[in-house]
Formats: C-alpha cells, sequence, structure tokens
C-alpha cells in the first residue's frame, strides 16, 4: 500500500468511505498511484491479440460501409428497400437509433454529474466516447438518405449560387442544427475531461513522440489550482449546458415525426417518449461495451458491480417509462376516437408488422424488467444479454415507427409491405464498423477511464481533518 | 547564481499537507504562488484566498450572444435574404424559430466554457520553467506540489525554502527559470 493511506485514520470498516459511510465507489482501496497504473496500462503495454482481431473485424464492417455508401451513390437510392409508402426506410430507423445511443453518455457525463452522482466517474469516459462515435454514425444517414450527399450543403445556412436559403420553420432543419450542436458540444465536453489524464499519459510517456502527441494535446496543462478553478466552473456550466441540449436533441428528432399529420406519428407523448427510450437504448450499449472493456483491460475494480447495479436500475426506470408510453400510445389512440389514429396502432399490434411490434415489447418492456432482482443486476452474464435485447428492442421500435406508420397510407389502394434488401443490411452493419473501429481505437490510445476523477473520488483525496466548513456545509462533494 | 531562479517547488505526499501549506503561504502574504495537484482538492480556493471564477460571466456572454445570432440568422434568412411566404405564416414567425436559437445559445455557452477556461488559464501553453523539475512530473500521478515564485515581494530564497519544509514538505527544490 503506498504512502497516501498510511496518514489517514483507519478506524472504518476498510469498505465504508469514512465519511459517506456508504461502499467505496473503487474496490480494493487502491492508491492515487494504483488508478494511473490501472488506466495508463492499456496505453502503454503491448495490445493483446484479441484487440487486433477486433480492429481487424471493426474495419472489415467499416470496409462494408464504405463499399455500400460507393454503390449507393452509383446507383441511388433504389438500392435499399424503401417504396412509396414507406419512402422512410432504415436511413432515418438507424439515424434515430444511433443518435439515441448518444444520448446516455451525455446522461451520465452532464446529468448525473449535476446530481452529484459520483460512482458516474468510472464510466463517464467511456460513455462519453460512445456518444461522440453514434453521432457520427448517426451523421451518416441523414448525409446520404437522398442519395446525393454533394448536395448535402443545401441544409446549411451559406449563402450558394441559387440565392435559396433554408426553411427553417422546418423540424428537418432544427434537428440540422441540434444534432451538429450536440455533436460539437459533447465533443467540447470530453476533451475538456480529457485535458488532465492527457496530461497525465505526456507525464509518463517514455517515448518522444508519444510526449509530443500526449503534450500537444494536454495544452500544457499543470495541475495548478487557479487553473482547476476555472476548469471545475466550465465543467459545471458544460454539464448545466449540455443537460437541456441533450433533452432538446431528441425532442426535435421526435419533432421530425410528431410535426407530420400522419396517424402514429402525430403524437404529443413523443418528446418525453424519445428521450427516455434514447436513454435507455443508450445505457444498454454502455453495459455492452462496459462489460467487455472491463475485463480485457483488467480494471473489474475501477469498472465494478456498483456500477452495473446502478446503470442495470437506470434501464429498468427508463425501460418502464417507455413501456408505459407504449401504453398511453394506445390509449390515446382509443380515447381520442379518431378511426385513423386508432387504425394505425391496431395496425401495429395486429398486422403485417406485429411481428416488429412484439419484438420491440418484448426486448424493451418484458426482459428488463428481471432488474427488479439485485441478483440479475449483478450478474455479468445477465446484464450482457439484457443489454443486447435491449439494443435490439429500441433498434425495432424505431423500425415500428417509422415502417408501421407508413405502409399502411389512408388509401388502402396504395398499402404495400415493406422489406430491407441486402444493402439495407450492409449500410447498417457498415456503421457498426465505423462505431467499433473508433471504439476500438479510442481504448487504445486514450485513457479509457477518467483518471483525475477516480482519483478524486477515492477516500484518501477528502481533506477531513481541518476544514469543517467544507465539510459540513456543503457536504465537500461535487465530482 | 548568475540567473535568478524562477521559484521554489514544495512536494507534499497527501491533500491534507498540502491544505495545511496553502493556508500558511496564504496567511504569510504570498501572492505569486500556486498548489499543483493530480486533481481537484474542492474548496482548496479558500485555503488558498482565490476569488470564484468569471468562466461563468464568459459562458453568459457567449450564450446569449450565440441565441441571439441563431435568431438574428433566422430572421435575416426568413425576411430579409429570402422573404417566402409558407402556410399563410408572418415572414418572422418567431416560435418556430426558437430550437435553433436555443441551441445556438448553448453553443455560445458551451464555447465560451471552453475558450474562458483556455483564456483565464493561460492554456495552450508551449513551456513552464516548472517543467524543467524532474520531479513535478508526478504532479499528474500522486503527488501535491505547492510553488513559490521568485518575483512575489515576499520571497525570500532561503526562509520561504524553511517555511516549507516546516510545513511537511517531503522535498524542497529551486526551480531553474
Amino acid at each position: 500500500m503506498a504512502e497516501a493511506q498510511s496518514t489517514l485514520e483507519v478506524s472504518e470498516p476498510v469498505d465504508l468511505d469514512p465519511i459517506e459511510r456508504r461502499p467505496d465507489l473503487i474496490e480494493g482501496n487502491p492508491s492515487f498511484h494504483d488508478i494511473t497504473e490501472a488506466v495508463a496500462r492499456p496505453l502503454e503495454w503491448k495490445a493483446p491479440l484479441g484487440w487486433y482481431l477486433f480492429l481487424a473485424f471493426s474495419l472489415s464492417l467499416l470496409g462494408l460501409l464504405g463499399v455500400s455508401l460507393a454503390w449507393l451513390i452509383w446507383e441511388g437510392t433504389g438500392i435499399w428497400g424503401n417504396n412509396v409508402p414507406v419512402a422512410w426506410g432504415w436511413p432515418i430507423v438507424n439515424f434515430v437509433f444511433w443518435v439515441g445511443i448518444g444520448h446516455a453518455g451525455t446522461l451520465i457525463s452532464a446529468v448525473l454529474f449535476l446530481f452529484r452522482q459520483r460512482w458516474r466517474t468510472s464510466i463517464n469516459r467511456t460513455a462519453e466516447a460512445m456518444t461522440l462515435f453514434a453521432v457520427a454514425c448517426a451523421l451518416i444517414f441523414p448525409a446520404i438518405h437522398t442519395g446525393r450527399p454533394w448536395l448535402d450543403y443545401w441544409m446549411f445556412p451559406v449563402p450558394n449560387q441559387m440565392s435559396l436559403w433554408p426553411q427553417f420553420r422546418s423540424p428537418l432543419m432544427w434537428d440540422i442544427f441540434a444534432v451538429n450542436i450536440y455533436g460539437t458540444v459533447s465533443l467540447i465536453f470530453w476533451y475538456l475531461g480529457l485535458i488532465p489524464d492527457l496530461a497525465t499519459m505526456r507525464d509518463r510517456s517514455t517515448t518522444v513522440l508519444k510526449q509530443r502527441i500526449y503534450g500537444l494535446f494536454s495544452l500544457g496543462w499543470r495541475g495548478s489550482h487557479r487553473q482547476w478553478l476555472h476548469y471545475e466552473r466550465a465543467y459545471l456550466l458544460l454539464a448545466g449546458l449540455a443537460t437541456p441540449l441533450v433533452l432538446s436533441v431528441h425532442s426535435v428528432v421526435s419533432f421530425d415525426f410528431a410535426t407530420s399529420q400522419l396517424p402514429g406519428w402525430h403524437t404529443t407523448i413523443f418528446p418525453p417518449y424519445f428521450v427516455a427510450g434514447a436513454i435507455f437504448s443508450g445505457l444498454a450499449m454502455v453495459i455492452t461495451l462496459m462489460v467487455i472493456c472491463r475485463v480485457v483491460f483488467k480494471m473489474e475494480h475501477i469498472v465494478n458491480m456498483l456500477h452495473f447495479d446502478r446503470m442495470a436500475k437506470l434501464i429498468l426506470a427508463t425501460g418502464t417509462i417507455v413501456g408505459y408510453a407504449y401504453a398511453t400510445e394506445f390509449f390515446v389512440a382509443w380515447y381520442s376516437g379518431n378511426i385513423y389514429e386508432f387504425f394505425a396502432f391496431k395496425n401495429r399490434a395486429l398486422g403485417p408488422f406485429a411481428w416488429a411490434y412484439w419484438t420491440m415489447i418484448t426486448c424493451n418492456v418484458v426482459i428488463p424488467q428481471v432488474f427488479w432482482f439485485k441478483k440479475a443486476r449483478r450478474s455479468i452474464a445477465v446484464l450482457f444479454v439484457v443489454s443486447i435485447f435491449v439494443n435490439i428492442g429500441m433498434w425495432f421500435e424505431r423500425f415500428v415507427i417509422v415502417v408501421t406508420s407508413l405502409h399502411r397510407d389512408f388509401m388502402p389502394s396504395s398499402w404495400d409491405y415493406f422489406t430491407p434488401t441486402f444493402w439495407d443490411i450492409a449500410t447498417f452493419l457498415g456503421s457498426f464498423g465505423l462505431f467499433f473501429t473508433l471504439f476500438t481505437l479510442f481504448v487504445r490510445f486514450v485513457p479509457m477511464v477518467a483518471i483525475a476523477e477516480v482519483k478524486g473520488v477515492l477516500p484518501q483525496a477528502h481533506v477531513h481533518h481541518h476544514n469543517p466548513i467544507v465539510h459540513g456545509s456543503q457536504g465537500g462533494r461535487g465530482q | 547564481m548568475s540567473k535568478q531562479p524562477w521559484g521554489i517547488l514544495a512536494e507534499f505526499h497527501t491533500p491534507e499537507q498540502l491544505w495545511k501549506a496553502c493556508e500558511r503561504v496564504r496567511d504569510a502574504g504570498f501572492t505569486h504562488w500556486d498548489a499543483h495537484t493530480p486533481f481537484p482538492i474542492h474548496g482548496l480556493e479558500r485555503a488558498m484566498g482565490l476569488k470564484r471564477s468569471w468562466v461563468s460571466m464568459v459562458v453568459l456572454v457567449l450564450g446569449l450572444g450565440g441565441a441571439a445570432a441563431g435568431m438574428g440568422l433566422q430572421w435575416w434568412a426568413s425576411t430579409q435574404a429570402y422573404p417566402l411566404v409558407v402556410s399563410g405564416k408572418p415572414l418572422f414567425s418567431w416560435p418556430a424559430f426558437v430550437p435553433i436559437m436555443f441551441e445556438c445559445g448553448v453553443m455560445g455557452g458551451a464555447a465560451g466554457a471552453f475558450l474562458g477556461f483556455l483564456g483565464l488559464s493561460k492554456l495552450p501553453q508551449h513551456h513552464h520553467p516548472l517543467f524543467n523539475s524532474k520531479r513535478f512530473e508526478r504532479f499528474s500521478d500522486d503527488r501535491f506540489f505547492l510553488s513559490i515564485e521568485s518575483t512575489d515581494p515576499e520571497f525570500d530564497p532561503e526562509g520561504t525554502a524553511w517555511l516549507l519544509r516546516s510545513q511537511g514538505a517531503d522535498h524542497v527544490e529551486v526551480v531553474e527559470a
């Protein structure tokens, strides 16, 4: 044990924080130096063979994305299964799916920060990285869904040779701003959090190249308290800005549907329902990723069962909100007395896409109920399986919303069924290639746990003895 | 010594020792000094006698500026550059412009937080004399440092070093400029 602990009074049982009388967030009572070593290890050691294999696998999927996009641009949107009633097919489904995944990262990094949930420090870096990569995947789809990405500049308010300006009353324009600004703010937030940790990597670097690169990106950070003061204020304000932002982004995504006059889309419940669903799906993705990363990179003591337990509770809460929203939609469709609205919902549950609807209900509402049991919340196998089901279920939710509302138009003569093509599937799998490639590179070159923040939640980080004000009136809390 | 050293650097093992040393140095009337820690120690600004950060003001100004720019862009595009009546609505149908105004405000605020932090912390900085010290590298790992610059009116090579040693510093060294 390092010297840092020896100066503390150890009168409490080892696993209880002396001030909070709660279990320690990080297991094994590590010293500050142990944390640095544990997080820096994957960046400094020789990468395991599995890392190369997974990178190769991700890159092949990324190649599939490249081929799919090249073929799309060459041939046009006819390569997809989109047809006349179902003009919005998989590209929009995938867009909403990926944006939603991103939301859990912001929830963990910003919302839980404001609520002073200190357990977030073990997972926030990874979750924020996941947000960035998910937003990158999401942005592909609006850019290519018309099949003419070279005209994308029409979406931006830039002077052009046609003297045309975008239609700002359209939720699709709101979406452009919301998602791009969301991506940018998430990047700023992530990078700000990274600066002290990049300085740690700079100070540990063994080669000149590493020292130069980490030195460049750590901006000359020297952990001065005069700097920490501005840093923490900036971090708090960014969290305060990112919180309404994340709520607004998926609300705006839902406006793409809700402001239309289509039965099944035109409902006021969409914004909160979409936000809850987004966080639900993103938490599942965080669990899927962390279950694997903590084992591969030997961080079981930093990301431990306590963290999974709390994420599982959040999954249960948001999953139940989503289930409630499904029920409310049905109730309102019936109670409104609007025959078109009620038809759209009966058609969802009993029509040709009933298989998709009941897949969604099973994965999103039924299966997460196992998290009422503590045993399930603390079992890696259960967590992993349920998180995969939630990912599947949330993809199906967007499929159900987009396709079942469209495929039976007002005129029965224009009804049709939707079948994806090979290229629909290839583009979607390809977007996973982009996501996994970025994530695989991230875990190798960037500290995947917020070193400075984790040190700050260790029991020995708290100055107990001679400042009663700090721990008395305001509890000395915060991250 | 022909050249004036940059200052003195003291190394501590625990946040408690650093805290106590900071209070002592603050009370001794030093002004050009700083604490260097691997993670932010909450409340240390009181032990150091620092005032609160002005980053908030930068965020407020740029946030409001961003929101105004967002609304201004939409106003200009919809009424001046390309006035087109849509669904019989007025050209400046401002309620429909609120979402983009809000997003632009958040963008301005976030830029303000980041740039405000960089500006007030005087970062990025290419080099700093503290990096001449080999021991200082551990500030980002598990050591707690206190530095006092030689430009401080209270600075005196022997007395200041003695003061820091008396606070339980494990190591006190002179940092060359």
